[in-house]
């Protein structure tokens, strides 16, 4: 970890350490007969989740966000790379120890219109987990659903309710009470509040905030939303094409950007402010697709500082002083002004 | 006269539980040239709007208006004939969801000739050059090439560009674009903005677009319409709406940005949008309003303008500094 992460108040342990994660799929190639072809989804990612801090991961589509999001839940092994969580090094551990780790870590997804099966009444969707989970008698589920959906703000005559009779802010709020159940030390959020309407969105993000201060949670939170990251998150990881282009404390990323990608998202974003109304870095072309990357710096066809070594050589993530890490030949040769 | 004038415009949809009204008497000007923002969280009727001025609302549907009219043309007595003639040509729609809106089973050359073969005519060259124009207008590497290609095989913004494409392929003089980057990520949300305002510079179009993304209106629109549970509850231009909204809703909905936030908890608004059965009597905002008084729960207010044209549904509209600048208690009003 660089420099300047250390700096920031570590509070506590990390709770999750990735080393180098990847995770690569094979697919079928083009057509019946087309040769194997394997898309490269995460590659090389590191970084530590602390109690009671939030990493953002901000990307667009086919950055490897929800990638990491499966590892991260033990939905699908890494190919490659470390995953600690909790002390306990997931790739030496039993199937025992898998099973009770998958406790710890708990996500909550999108879309809270698909997420609730419409089948459940409220109270058996948030006592599905302990049921499977521990040896808990129906009452004592019964007395642990009600307490959790006191947390998250949830009356308690919804206990016998369907989810179709609640809004969407209220879907996200048993989402997340869902994933309280089993009292994890780190929530997955995979773009929690991107299908909520503004009003909406403000309060599950002040619920998310309270929680997290109050149980001490360790956050990775998936968003495309800027503004939404800037709120909420103490360190931003960018992505692009499955590889982490820069990492830096929330101020430093927002403040000074490094990596030219990071710079054409933030002035892509737009602001909510008529008279800033400003020059956009306009990207030209498409995301890649990461069946068929370009050589060299993935991000070389749309980057205004490309140079010959980009279109030949991967930047590897290099220690920028007191900002954080960048990988970019540019940001390293000092070419990025 | 405006290109575009909708005077007290009513959407009703016949459900099984008795009328639902989507829309409830909405007003909007657009003047050739203008880029209009339509604003509104979802169930706002935002889309049902401008789906009725397009004819392309379901039977179950009922429009009623005191005017609808477009270019000068009745859009509620013309002919379903007549208004084949206008819709596609001068007015032009654009979708939320590309990969929806377009016909998988058609290539985009056959998808955009269409229209041109249905207003304009002429020979199957001609239109063909024009589609490739077209494509190259809105930014489509190799045009003549992409022609021949199935919506699958393009990507969500390739598919948003075709779409645009298809929309200004006969010179509208009014594009309707809904929710047109939604689906889309920043930097593809960045170039079809960047792109729609180009065109519209260019060609001289009004443009009305529709968002529920306040930043997406600062940064493009000249005036706006905030639009509540089926009413327009302000209307303004961009500027000075932004720098003090007169709607106790704008002012709320603009204080939710996590852009704006002073503190970690953002300041948020109480409840939901009333939906078909619990429509509040009085002002359908009063539950929500921090600064409801009993007039706003007895009598609903009216779109009122002040000396600037900055128009508000409210008993008592906000001041510069953010405070209702009239008593909303009726003992008082009364009294005065």
């Amino acid at each position: 970890m660089s420099d300047a992460v250390l700096e920031a108040p570590v509070l506590e342990a990390p709770v999750l350490e990735a080393g180098e994660l990847t995770r690569h799929y094979q697919v079928r190639g083009q057509g019946l007969f087309g040769k194997p072809a394997t898309v490269h989804a995460l590659d090389g990612a590191s970084f530590t989740l602390t109690p009671g801090r939030t990493l953002a991961v901000v990307g667009e589509s086919g950055c490897g966000k929800s990638t990491l999001a499966r590892l991260l839940t033990m939905i699908e092994p890494p190919t490659s790379g470390r995953l600690v969580i909790d002390g306990l090094d997931l790739t030496k551990a039993g199937k025992a120890e898998r099973a009770a780790l998958r406790r710890t870590v708990q996500i909550v997804f999108q879309d809270p219109y698909g997420s609730l099966n419409p089948r459940q009444r409220v109270g058996d969707i948030l006592a599905e987990p302990l049921k499977i989970n521990t040896d808990l008698t129906a009452d004592q589920r019964r007395q642990r659903v009600v307490e959790i959906m006191d947390q998250v703000g949830l009356r308690r005559e919804f206990f016998d309710r369907y989810p179709h009779m609640f809004s969407g802010g209220q879907r996200q709020r048993i989402a997340i009470a869902r994933a309280l159940m089993l009292d994890p030390r780190i929530l997955v959020l995979d773009e929690p509040v991107s299908a909520l309407d503004v009003s909406i969105q403000a309060q599950v993000l002040n619920l998310l905030a309270d929680l997290q201060e109050r149980l001490q949670l360790a956050y990775l939170f998936i968003s495309h939303d800027l503004s939404v990251v800037r709120h909420i998150a103490d360190e931003v990881m960018v992505m692009y094409l499955g590889r982490p282009v820069e990492h830096a404390p929330r101020d430093a990323l927002f403040g000074n950007p490094r990596h030219p990608y990071t710079r054409a998202l933030l002035s892509a974003t737009p602001s909510a402010d008529p008279d800033q109304r400003r020059q956009r870095i306009r990207l030209s072309g498409e995301l890649p697709s990461p069946l068929n990357p370009p050589p060299g710096c993935p991000f070389h066809p749309r980057c205004p500082l490309a140079n010959e070594r980009c279109h030949q050589e991967i930047p590897a993530a290099l220690d920028v002083p007191g900002h954080g890490l960048a990988a970019c030949h540019a940001v390293e040769e000092g070419r990025d002004g | 006269m405006a290109l575009l004038e909708i005077n007290n415009l009513s959407v009703e949809f016949k459900t099984a539980h008795g009328a639902f009204r989507a829309v409830d008497g909405i007003d909007l000007a657009v003047e050739a040239g203008q880029v209009m923002a339509v604003v509104g969280e979802s169930g706002s009727g935002k889309s049902v709007a401008m789906l009725a001025l397009m004819g392309l609302l379901p039977w179950t549907a009922t429009v009623s208006a005191d005017s609808l009219t477009f270019d000068g043309w009745d859009m509620l007595a013309l002919s379903p004939r007549a208004r084949r003639r206008i819709i596609g040509k001068d007015l032009a729609m654009i979708f939320q969801e590309p990969m929806t809106s377009l016909n998988p089973c058609f290539t985009v050359g056959f998808q955009i000739t269409e229209s041109l073969k249905t207003h304009l005519g002429g020979t199957a060259s001609e239109r063909r050059a024009r589609a490739v124009e077209l494509l190259g207008l809105v930014g489509i590497p190799a045009p003549e090439k992409r022609l021949s290609a199935f919506p699958h095989q393009l990507s969500g913004g390739m598919n948003q560009r075709v779409m645009i494409a298809m929309a200004i392929a006969c010179n509208p003089r009014l594009l309707i674009a809904d929710e047109p980057t939604t689906a889309l990520d920043v930097t593809i949300q960045a170039q079809i903005l960047d792109l729609l305002l180009d065109l519209q510079k260019k060609t001289g179009m009004a443009l009305v677009l529709i968002t529920h993304d306040m930043a997406v209106v600062a940064e493009t629109a000249d005036a706006v319409s905030v639009q509540y549970a089926g009413q327009v509850v302000e209307r303004d231009r961009v500027d000075s709406l932004f720098a003090a909204p007169r709607h106790p809703y704008t002012h709320a909905l603009l204080k939710a940005l996590p852009e704006r936030a002073t503190e970690r908890h953002l300041p948020t608004i109480p409840g939901v949008v009333p939906g078909q059965f619990d429509r509040p009597k009085g002002c359908l905002f009063h539950p929500r309003c921090a600064f409801a008084g009993d007039l706003c729960r007895a009598e609903p207010p009216r779109l009122l303008a002040d000396a600037q044209g900055r128009a508000a549904r409210c008993h008592g509209p906000l001041d510069a500094a953010g405070q209702p600048t009239a008593s909303r208690d009726l003992a008082e009003r009364a009294a005065s």
